[in-house]
């Protein structure tokens, strides 16, 4: 049977479930799906258009799998590791069918410096090597898992491909076994650590409303669900950009061609603040675009993961974006229902929470099979249909995650970017990494960001009065709130990606911004208490001052933000000892 | 190959409504074209959509009206869909199969093209930073076009999207090096009414292009299957035109509803398991085999823009089909009927209206300087007259601080001068600046919060 990406073939008995097949004349690569008897499901990640009934199925007696080792960074592959500049130059422009299996680069050669020596005796995932891969990141090249003993042999240093035995290793039953600069792992399955460990400390993102309201941790976990033109894709990018991740695996699955085009242009230009080095050295970008075969979709995320979990072995903290985890869904729901099984919400798989947990609870704070601390970041888009939070991807994903960033249509319609909505966002980390605000900061953030927040669930109550009866017969303080929470939303939550100073924040000006806006509000509110008219409270130049202080003052310069406070003070002072005569 | 090309099967096992099935096929492709020929020698096209064991499910295009178990002759050609293209399409209407209807005759090329198409390798694209002027201010001002982009217009019933893409047709202008030799247009027509497709003729008629425009039609009254190819022979050729030949090419699709209508009716016939509103869970992939295809590539002059328009039923923008489209769409262009009924044209609603493509396309070396904060502004001030409105509703307008008179004043302005154009008025770039900066006087100068005072010395008058 042929139907669309789902092949039936038979006298498959000697077939293994998930095993990597090949299919036809064309050669097109599949996975199988299911084993009924003689027959066999697969599930092909290429066009089938033109194979005929009675092609040949042929085993690779493996599963899908990755070649793990250096030549990953800076590059980007196809939802099952195919390098596609490669592609591009042995096929031309438009991707055909039929491109075999190719993953990274064999034939570069790396500078290998080896860690280990002989006699020495080695575990699984130890570092034996180093390779430094782009100017930022050293590749330390690990024992694969599942080998341990003594070093028998080792090569010189030196520059070698990523096929080359560097090492051999000789178990105690006497087996020998060699060590190549790659390992092959599959997929679908979650690579070991020693332990987990806490989470307790922040993803710095550099985005006000992220790092101060809705705080992601190292090893955690976020879903930004967003209807279309709200911003998910220009949020995902921003965390891709100024995360303070070592490496960044950005997988965009099922999504626009023109979104990975920008990528592939932008990240080498921008510097990362930490290194000064192009952030593309340290990124690794996977491609299923939303017109390319869907069953590489469903693979896609799981490439990236592991690919992930791959660095984070060798010690480095890794963010994962995966932008859309819906479209990852939707192929799920389409290749099941080629499959016809029994449909449970939506058309949606019966198994579609089973399998959003299993990606979600692969993020986490390790200590490494090598004792290193290392972790992965997951960072999940979501779109919703019809923008409707309550369908079953958004649902299912609140479950098995931590952080909630609900992107809002009036607020992108207004031109609020990030256009997160701070009245149904979350986060769970908040109490998590509270000790590391501490240690970074030397403050309690904790305080502060539950009055602000208390301030903005007030101004959306007293919105619904003002709606009703107008703003005029709201008492002062209530309209202090008003003009405060404005300044709130316009001088700190909104973040212009395109400026220079504003596009990445550093964490000690985000709070002492906001200590400023608090100033401002408690002034004005000592100022109300004394029965000053909010019209002279509420002092225009003023708060245009504090608006814009985040175009005004740039990152390096903070200390400004202490004049602008004298500048609160001193007004304040004045117009109290005004109305005190 | 040849013993099977000739190879004829007389019996169907069974016809319903488009589909028919077949038995004891000895070997047919995947996606594979098929002909079935009935008793009176009559031909129809049909695509080979499932193999099961040695049935076969063939989607006829045209209609099986007619068509009996026993008196169909059917041959499997033992290719996918193919059509000719040449320079010569250009100024010729074919059907919705690629077939000619104008009397023209056959076009004659040397190769053939797969009218699915293959994807775009995202490393060969260009990503798209020049802007079309389309002389209208809100799209121009407030919702860039840029070449190379898929910016659909979500429309319904009786508004005038029509009209619209007609405007845009006339009055688009690109930056090109070679002028406008190297200008085309594409257009699908899918399940449109007869008086639509005549409207269309007429306006590339009076413009002035029509030796420029390819037409492939659909009537609505034409077999539903067809819709299902219309909008791809005409993405092939628009490929063709622009990767071969060159060319930048303006697509113009209408109306994407009809087309996700007919998938759905398809998905019925084969039985599949549907999702949201019956519609089939691969609707999203299959859009976007149709939306991806617009684009540039790296070291080709040529460009696709693509420009769909749909119709949402009920005016509900969260029905699959315009939901879905958004979602793979750099940006849409929203038609309100509020803003229709009160005699706005074109009654475009801003608000929920995007181009993702415009950040890189405007400003400074491509539009003005100001062009970015300007549109940045008329978009948030517009939004918070709409908070006003709502307010006035209850405490009437009097009653309103002078501030939000102000905003009511601009709001109207807003629709009235800015967004109000007549069909025929060609607006410059510099022209709807300049109007911009014009009706942000209304405003007190402290609400202007996404300007920078610079600028605004420099170009408030």
């Amino acid at each position: 049977m042929i139907n669309g990406p789902v092949i039936l073939g038979k006298n498959m008995t000697g077939f293994k479930m998930r095993e990597m097949v090949m299919v036809g004349k064309n050669k097109l690569i599949g996975e199988i799906i299911a084993i009924d008897g003689d027959y066999g499901t697969v599930q092909v990640y290429e066009e089938t258009e033109g194979i005929r009934r009675g092609e040949s199925i042929i085993s690779t007696g493996k599963p899908l799998s990755l070649k793990l080792g250096p030549g990953m960074l800076g590059n980007m592959f196809d939802g099952i590791q195919r390098p596609l500049k490669k592609i591009k130059e042995d096929h031309g422009s438009f991707i055909p069918e039929g491109i075999g299996l190719i993953s990274i680069d064999e034939e570069q050669l790396w500078d290998v410096e080896l860690l280990v020596k002989v006699g020495d005796y080695v575990k699984s995932g130890q570092f034996f090597g180093k390779v430094e891969e782009t100017p930022l990141i050293t590749h330390r090249i690990l024992v694969p898992i599942g080998v341990e003993g003594e070093v028998v042999w080792i090569k010189e240093d030196g520059k070698y491909n990523i096929n080359e035995v560097l090492v051999k290793v000789k178990d105690i039953k006497g087996n020998i076994h060699d060590c190549l600069m790659h390992q092959e792992w599959p997929v679908r399955v979650q690579r070991p650590v020693w332990e987990r460990l806490p989470i307790d400390k922040l993803l710095i993102t550099g985005q006000r409303v992220l790092d101060i309201f809705f705080p992601i941790a190292k090893g955690g976990t976020a879903a930004i669900p967003g209807g279309f033109g709200t911003g998910k894709t220009m949020t995902q990018h921003q965390l891709a950009k100024w995360s303070d991740a070592d490496i960044i695996v950005y997988v965009g699955c099922g999504e626009r061609g023109n979104e990975m085009t920008e990528v592939l242009e932008d990240f080498p230009k921008l510097i990362d603040p930490k290194s000064n080095r192009p952030i593309m050295e340290r990124t690794v970008l996977i491609a299923n675009t939303s017109n390319m075969p869907v069953a590489a979709r469903e693979a896609s995320i799981y490439t990236g993961i592991t690919m992930a979990e791959y660095f984070r072995d060798m010690g480095y903290n890794v963010a994962i974006m995966a932008d859309s985890t819906s479209r990852w869904a939707e192929a799920l729901r389409e290749i099941s229902g080629r499959l016809e099984e029994m449909p449970a919400e939506e058309g949606y798989p019966a198994y579609l929470p089973s399998r959003l947990a299993q990606f979600y609870e692969r993020a986490g704070y390790v200590k490494t099979l090598s004792g290193e601390e290392g972790s992965v970041t997951i960072i999940g888009a979501v779109s919703p249909a019809g923008g409707d939070f309550s369908e079953p991807v958004t649902e299912n994903t609140k479950r098995f995650v931590n952080v909630f960033l609900g992107l809002d249509r009036e607020l992108a319609y207004s031109r609020h970017y990030p256009a997160i909505n701070w009245m149904n966002s979350y986060s769970g980390y908040s109490d998590m990494i509270k000790k590391f605000y501490e240690k970074e900061l030397n403050e309690d953030i904790e305080g502060i960001r539950n009055r602000m927040l208390n301030l903005l669930f007030d101004e959306s109550r007293l919105l619904e009065i003002v709606l009703l009866v107008g703003e005029d017969v709201l008492p002062d303080d209530q309209r202090l709130i008003l003009e405060v929470a404005r300044v709130i939303k316009i001088g700190f939550l909104q973040q212009n990606a395109f400026h220079k100073d504003d596009t990445y924040v550093p964490l000690k000006k985000q709070l002492e911004m906001l200590k400023t806006i608090e100033l401002l509000y408690n002034r004005g509110l000592q100022a109300v208490k004394k029965g000053i008219p909010i019209s002279r409270v509420r002092n225009t130049e003023l708060y245009e001052e504090v608006i814009k202080m985040k175009y005004t003052i740039a990152n390096d310069e903070i200390d400004k933000l202490q004049s602008l406070n004298t500048m609160i003070n001193e007004f304040y002072n004045g117009l109290e000892s005004e109305y005190s005569e | 190959m040849g013993d099977r090309m000739k190879r004829e099967y007389l019996k169907l096992d069974r016809v319903q409504g488009a589909l028919i099935e077949l038995s004891k096929i000895h070997s047919v492709g995947y996606g594979e074209i098929v002909e079935i020929t009935n008793a009176k020698g009559d031909k129809k096209v049909g695509r080979v959509i499932k193999i099961d064991g040695d049935k076969v499910v063939v989607q006829v295009f045209g209609a099986t009206m007619g068509m009996s178990v026993e008196n169909s002759k059917v041959s499997f050609k033992g290719k996918p869909f193919e059509i000719p293209l040449s320079k010569k399409v250009l100024g010729r209407m074919f059907n919705g199969i690629g077939q000619p209807v104008d009397g023209g005759g056959d076009v004659y090329s040397e190769d053939l093209y797969n009218v699915n198409g293959r994807p775009i390798n995202p490393v060969s694209r260009e990503y798209p930073r020049n802007y079309i002027q389309t002389g209208i201010s809100s799209i121009d001002g407030l919702i860039t076009l840029i070449r190379g982009q898929k910016l659909p217009v979500f429309s319904g019933a009786g508004l005038p999207h029509n009209e619209l893409a007609a405007q845009i047709v006339r009055q688009a202008k690109i930056q090109s090096k070679e002028g406008d030799n190297n200008f085309s247009i594409v257009f699908a027509a899918i399940g449109v009414k007869h008086d639509e497709a005549f409207f269309f003729q007429e306006t590339f008629k009076k413009a002035g292009v029509q030796d420029k425009v390819v037409m492939y039609i659909n009537y609505a009254d034409d077999p539903i299957m067809e819709r299902i190819i219309a909008p791809r022979c005409a993405l092939t050729t628009a490929e063709y035109l622009a990767y071969e030949e060159n060319q930048h090419v303006l697509v113009i699709m209408t109306d994407i509803t009809s087309y996700g209508e007919a998938l759905r009716e398809v998905s019925s016939l084969r039985e599949e398991v549907p999702s949201r509103r019956g519609y089939p869970g691969y609707l999203y992939s299959d859009l976007a085999s149709l939306y991806e295809r617009a684009g540039m590539i790296k070291g080709v002059e040529g460009s696709v823009t693509l420009i769909p328009i749909l119709t949402m039923p009920n005016d509900d923008i969260t029905h699959p089909i315009p939901d879905l489209t958004g979602y793979i769409t750099e940006g849409q262009v929203v038609l309100a009927r509020e803003l229709y009924q009160k005699g706005v044209y074109p009654p475009i609603n801003v608000l929920p209206s995007l181009s993702r493509l415009m950040k890189d396309g405007i400003g400074e070396g491509f539009t003005r300087e100001d062009h970015p904060e300007v549109s940045n502004q008329l978009f948030s001030a517009y939004s918070k007259v709409q908070e006003i409105r709502a307010l006035a509703q209850i405490v009437g307008e009097e009653d309103l601080s002078d501030k939000d008179k102000k905003y009511m004043k601009f709001g109207d302005a807003f629709e009235k001068r800015f967004v109000t154009q007549s069909f025929n008025e060609n607006r410059d770039m510099n022209d709807t600046l300049d109007l911009a900066w014009d009706l942000l006087t209304l405003l007190p100068k402290e609400e202007l919060d996404r300007l920078n005072p610079k600028l605004i010395e420099k170009y408030m008058k």
